[in-house]
């Protein structure tokens, strides 16, 4: 077989599981008897349960038990259950006491022998509240915003100012305000949460859905108040999670005390309708932006003051302003995070959380101002194009905007735009086209991997990671044969589990960077020591050769300038003892951290069709263009920039949740009611990757891009739409009655 | 879900008769929309009558136009030569609903008696008088997007979500019925009902009745048709407005006209009048504007469907431009 190389497209390793329906996903798992939990949800937004009746429910057939906070069992750790200082650390309901803080809450869970049985068992359940007015989330809520304590990533501040935007704006030819609506939004991973739960003594095992493994782990444990080695947490496969399985919900707790009150293993599947409110969603927002601009189209000044929701109980704060500081070179900037509390499921991170929504305002706001200026938009980015991080007043690791600007506008034909907005018509469609950057930063946590060079030149990688789906478990076995020259199916991965070393949570587009740069690290330890062990060996071929001039290929270490003189992994390893070579590295942030400002940017280039009378818009071309560092595989990644931007079409479209305001309860909790788009809502969707090397941003070289696709592309929509049509849209998503209007 | 019993019928007759002997029985074909409404506690059937082997499969010619089995699956109609070349109105509007997958599966008559997408039907912790009768209705202050602006009452503004059953009104369909006393025929512009005090009646088919089958009567001057749906997403998305409609036009002077109108009432909503009123006219965006309005006469909207009535006009316009 040829050597797949770094960057190669290559399939993922566990795709053919995946098509043939072999790979058994959480939810799938079996165990000898599994017994069967489904939740019952509030009805009320705010309140107190006043009586529980399960007496229909215990009269039926194979009911186990009906665990609610009359009978849960309790929690040793239930003090830890506040608002953590990240983003995964969620106040959870684990039926500790009688409180509904939203509508469609748990607050109990049947136990029985069938999956059947139990959901019967559940629409029997007759619960009496006593209520409390409903505070209503965004846009209807009057409550007094507050300061949160914190932004989601510790690095970032609440609120900022450089600059005087008083001057900066004064000193403008012309100023723009514009205030942008986002929607509640959720999730929706195809697959839904589940977890199957049982205890042997007081070792607890969990089958279940989590972005984080180790990090499920601790959680789990901290609550129940025992060690985290008595947790053991699997995730073999999952069906995408989007943020939604990357914090710890009340699920995770909710299925071990249930398989602990009835003494069985117990499987918890959460129905699509309650991943509507328990699993998180996406703040809606309103935001305000200010911009000032000379009229050459210098930017002078910008404020960014953002308004989001978070739940009664919780602090989450959506990050909607944190690009703006960064994103152009302004002297003059400000903003500002406030939120609500509402009686709301808790607000938290969902794909690109902060960037989507704020991005969305900033580059609407940009285009109008370019509008205003009567200057090309793509100009007037140039125009204000960072050389270096004006918030951190940093350099870049790497930026590639630039290129990636310029071989979008080349590749989508940006030059045929029309000047003037509602200028093209074709039949019953006004034609538009509309741009927008795209960025995500660089996060990297901390990641432990083992790497094992066996004697029969195979290598063991093992990392706690865990692969959301997006293709991790293929690209971190490229990366360790990167390292040792060989190819990728010569590596076995031993990942999806917490018996392995501790890994990263998949969320904030951090996986690669992190796990990644652990393999590699790991690798490179590995191959150090095997090139010592040839050049320390008299009986080698490479015996006193210099480090430098060794290195590995096709299995092999050889002499770069004459590599016919070398040897076989194989044989050198036979020489020495027969023992494979091993190696496990924790790899985390360095210098770089304080020396240098990393993110992944692009441009995304977006052709709508509008249909006025009937108020229908389609994507008829869609171009993205990316520069994030090393691409380890052309195909897997060129998928999460597509599935990205499909992101952005469904937020700029069709995602929101539609809100009985009297109950605060969502009525459209299904995938019938609740859009995303289908095929035939897109035509023509490319993504290409502008080459950048990186050195600096960390070992592997890697920049994250499983957000990236959607932060540009809503605006970008929006941007089209207004050339289309040459009306403005503020309001997410951009529906028919808005679109007619 | 409750556990239900299942029996199959192999016969009409037989399936008459194991409808008439358990209570609380529901017939099954194609199962599209009863399992899901089943799976949402909505229906809660104690018996299932399976009637998808009963010989009700056909499409055929008959002496005023043609039959269509009941039980002939929505993607074999719309696929029918016949259909396509003399119905092509039924084809768009059966290939304009749901999705492959569903077509393969749905049946003509299940799609008949295809029942609404109210949020608050669907959600058995609120209340609705179409689910629960006398419990109010959930939409009417609460989230009524794509809820009726026409034909509603104080009890119900829920709407009929059938692309089939709008362009069956626009063909003059009729549906055919078996029952314990016999066979009955109904128009479908009379088959479904406006929802009044009774709002749990979708249509006037007795439980003990089976629909058989579905007559296309051979237009006297077939003209154009074009069924026109918009709709949230370009696929799998329930109407928000639609229209059927067909014109015969002869020398620019207007000969027959249909027009029925979708996701706006209980029921595919037709005025006949309106149609006759239509017949002489010349075919011009004047004429079908007029129309339009007229179709919408008295139109009431909700807090958040009011934009259904632009769009309902506009619709109303472009479908009759295209067949003009």
């Amino acid at each position: 077989m040829a050597k797949k190389l770094i960057g190669d497209p290559i399939d993922r390793i566990d795709g053919t599981q995946k098509v043939t329906g072999s790979a058994r996903y959480s939810a799938d798992v079996k165990r000898p008897g599994l017994v069967h939990g489904v939740l019952v949800m509030s009805t009320v937004a705010n309140g107190t349960i006043q009586t529980l009746d399960t007496t229909e429910t215990l009269r039926l057939p194979g009911i186990l038990a009906v665990m609610s906070h009359t009978n849960a069992p309790k929690l040793g750790g239930m003090d830890k259950n506040k608002s953590g200082e990240t983003a995964s650390d969620r106040v959870l309901h684990v039926f500790q006491d009688n409180l509904v803080h939203y509508n469609n809450q748990p607050i109990a869970m049947v136990i029985a022998d069938t999956f059947e049985q139990a959901v019967e068992g559940a629409s029997l359940v007759r619960v009496t509240y006593a209520t409390e007015p409903v505070k209503p989330g965004l846009p209807t809520s009057t409550d007094k915003p507050l300061t949160p304590p914190r932004l989601p990533r510790v690095d970032d501040q609440v609120d900022t100012t450089r600059g005087d935007v008083k001057k900066g704006m004064a000193g403008a030819a012309s100023t723009l305000e514009a205030t942008y609506k986002t929607p509640t939004q959720f999730h929706n991973a195809l697959e839904p949460h589940a977890v199957l739960s049982f205890w042997e003594g007081d070792k607890l095992t969990m089958y279940t859905t989590t972005q984080g493994i180790s990090g499920y782990q601790k959680r789990v444990a901290e609550l129940f108040g025992m060690p985290k080695e008595n947790v053991r947490v699997i995730t073999q496969y999952l069906g995408g999670g989007f943020g939604s399985k990357g914090t710890t919900f009340s699920q995770a707790m909710l299925g071990p005390m249930a398989a602990k009150l009835v003494g069985k293993p117990v499987k918890l599947v959460l129905k699509r309708e309650h991943m509507f409110g328990m699993v998180g969603s996406r703040s809606a927002t309103v935001q305000t932006m200010n911009v000032g601009a000379t009229a050459d189209g210098q930017l002078t000044a910008m404020t960014h003051d953002t308004l989001a929701q978070t739940s009664a109980f919780d602090e989450f704060m959506e990050p909607a302003g944190t690009i703006t500081r960064m994103l152009y070179a302004c002297p003059n900037l400000a903003t500002t995070h406030k939120f609500i509390k509402a009686n709301v499921g808790s607000t938290s991170p969902m794909r690109a959380p902060g960037e989507a929504p704020g991005v969305f305002a900033l580059e609407c706001a940009i285009d109008e101002m370019a509008d205003k200026l009567k200057i090309d938009p793509l100009q007037f980015r140039l125009k204000n194009y960072a050389e270096e991080d004006p918030h951190r007043n940093r350099p870049f690791s790497s930026k590639s905007l630039r290129e990636c600007y310029q071989q979008g506008a080349d590749q989508f034909g940006w030059s045929k735009r029309a000047k003037q907005p509602r200028a093209t018509r074709d039949g019953n469609y006004l034609v538009g086209m509309g741009m927008a950057t795209t960025v995500y930063p660089v996060n990297r946590g901390e990641s432990t991997a083992m790497v094992r060079l066996n004697t029969d030149g195979t290598v063991r990688l093992e990392t706690g990671t865990q692969d959301l789906g997006t293709g991790t478990f293929t690209i971190m076995n490229q990366l360790a044969a990167e390292v040792l020259g060989l190819s990728p199916d010569q590596v076995t991965l031993g990942a999806g589990d917490s018996k392995y070393p501790e890994a990263v949570g998949s969320g904030g587009s951090r996986t690669t960077v992190t796990t990644g740069s652990a393999v590699t690290q790991a690798a490179q330890e590995v191959l150090k020591k095997a090139k010592k062990m040839a050049y320390s060996d008299k009986k080698s071929p490479l015996y006193a050769v210099a480090e430098a001039e060794i290195e590995a290929k096709n299995g092999r270490l050889e002499s770069k300038s004459d590599p016919k003189k070398g040897e076989s992994f194989t044989s050198l390893l036979k020489r020495n003892g027969n023992k494979p070579i091993e190696a496990t590295t924790l790899s985390k942030s360095g210098a770089e951290k304080e020396t240098h400002s990393m993110s992944a940017f692009g441009a995304i280039f977006v052709e709508v069709r509008v249909d006025e009378a009937l108020g229908e818009v389609r994507i008829s071309r869609m171009l993205g263009n990316i520069a994030a560092g090393k691409i380890v595989n052309a195909k897997t990644a060129k998928s999460q920039i597509l599935g990205g931007m499909v992101w952005g079409v469904s937020m700029a479209l069709h995602e929101y949740a539609a809100l009985d305001t009297r109950n605060a309860r969502i009525m459209n909790p299904n995938l019938a009611e609740y859009h995303v788009p289908v095929n035939a809502d897109i035509r023509d969707i490319d993504a290409i990757f502008i080459d950048e090397a990186d050195e600096t941003v960390n070992p592997a070289g890697v920049k994250g891009i499983g957000e990236i696709g959607i932060v540009g592309t809503v605006s970008a929509i929006a941007n089209a739409i207004y050339h289309a049509t040459g009306k403005r849209h503020y309001d997410l998503p951009i529906t028919v009655e808005k679109l007619i209007g | 879900m409750k556990s239900f019993d299942y029996v199959q019928a192999s016969q009409p007759a037989d399936a008459l008769r194991l409808i008439g002997a358990a209570p609380s029985s529901r017939f099954i074909a194609g199962g599209t929309n009863l399992v899901d409404l089943i799976k949402y506690e909505v229906e809660n059937p104690g018996t299932l009558v399976d009637i998808s082997q009963l010989p009700l499969t056909k499409i055929e010619k008959t002496a005023t136009g043609i039959r269509i089995g009941a039980l002939a699956r929505n993607s074999d109609v719309a696929a029918n030569k016949l259909i396509a070349s003399q119905f092509p109105l039924l084809s768009e509007a059966l290939l304009a609903g749901a999705s492959p997958q569903l077509r393969n599966m749905a049946t003509m008559g299940g799609n008949l008696l295809q029942r609404t997408r109210c949020n608050y039907f669907y959600d058995p912790s609120q209340p609705c008088n179409k689910r629960a009768p006398g419990s109010g209705c959930g939409a009417i202050g609460g989230y009524n997007r794509i809820h009726a602006i026409l034909g509603a009452s104080p009890q119900c503004i829920a709407t009929n979500p059938s692309d089939m059953n709008v362009a069956l009104s626009a063909l003059d369909a009729v549906v055919q019925i078996s029952g314990p006393n016999g066979n009955r025929s109904v128009p479908v512009i009379d088959f479904h009902r406006l929802p009044g005090d009774t709002p749990q009646k979708d249509s006037v088919l007795e439980p003990d009745e089976l629909i058989v089958a579905i007559d296309l009567p051979t237009p006297k001057n077939a003209g154009k048709s074009h069924y026109l749906k918009v709709r949230d997403r370009a696929s799998y998305a329930f109407a928000i407005i639609s229209v059927a409609a067909r014109l015969a036009v002869d020398g620019g002077v207007i000969r027959e006209a249909r027009l029925a109108l979708g996701g706006v009432a209980h029921k595919p909503w037709r005025l006949v009048a309106v149609e006759n009123q239509l017949i002489g006219k010349p075919a011009t965006d004047a004429t079908f504007q007029a129309a339009a309005r007229q179709l919408l006469a008295g139109a009431q909207p909700h807090e958040h469907n009011a934009f259904k009535i632009k769009l309902a006009q506009s619709a109303i316009v472009r479908a009759l431009q295209t067949v003009a």
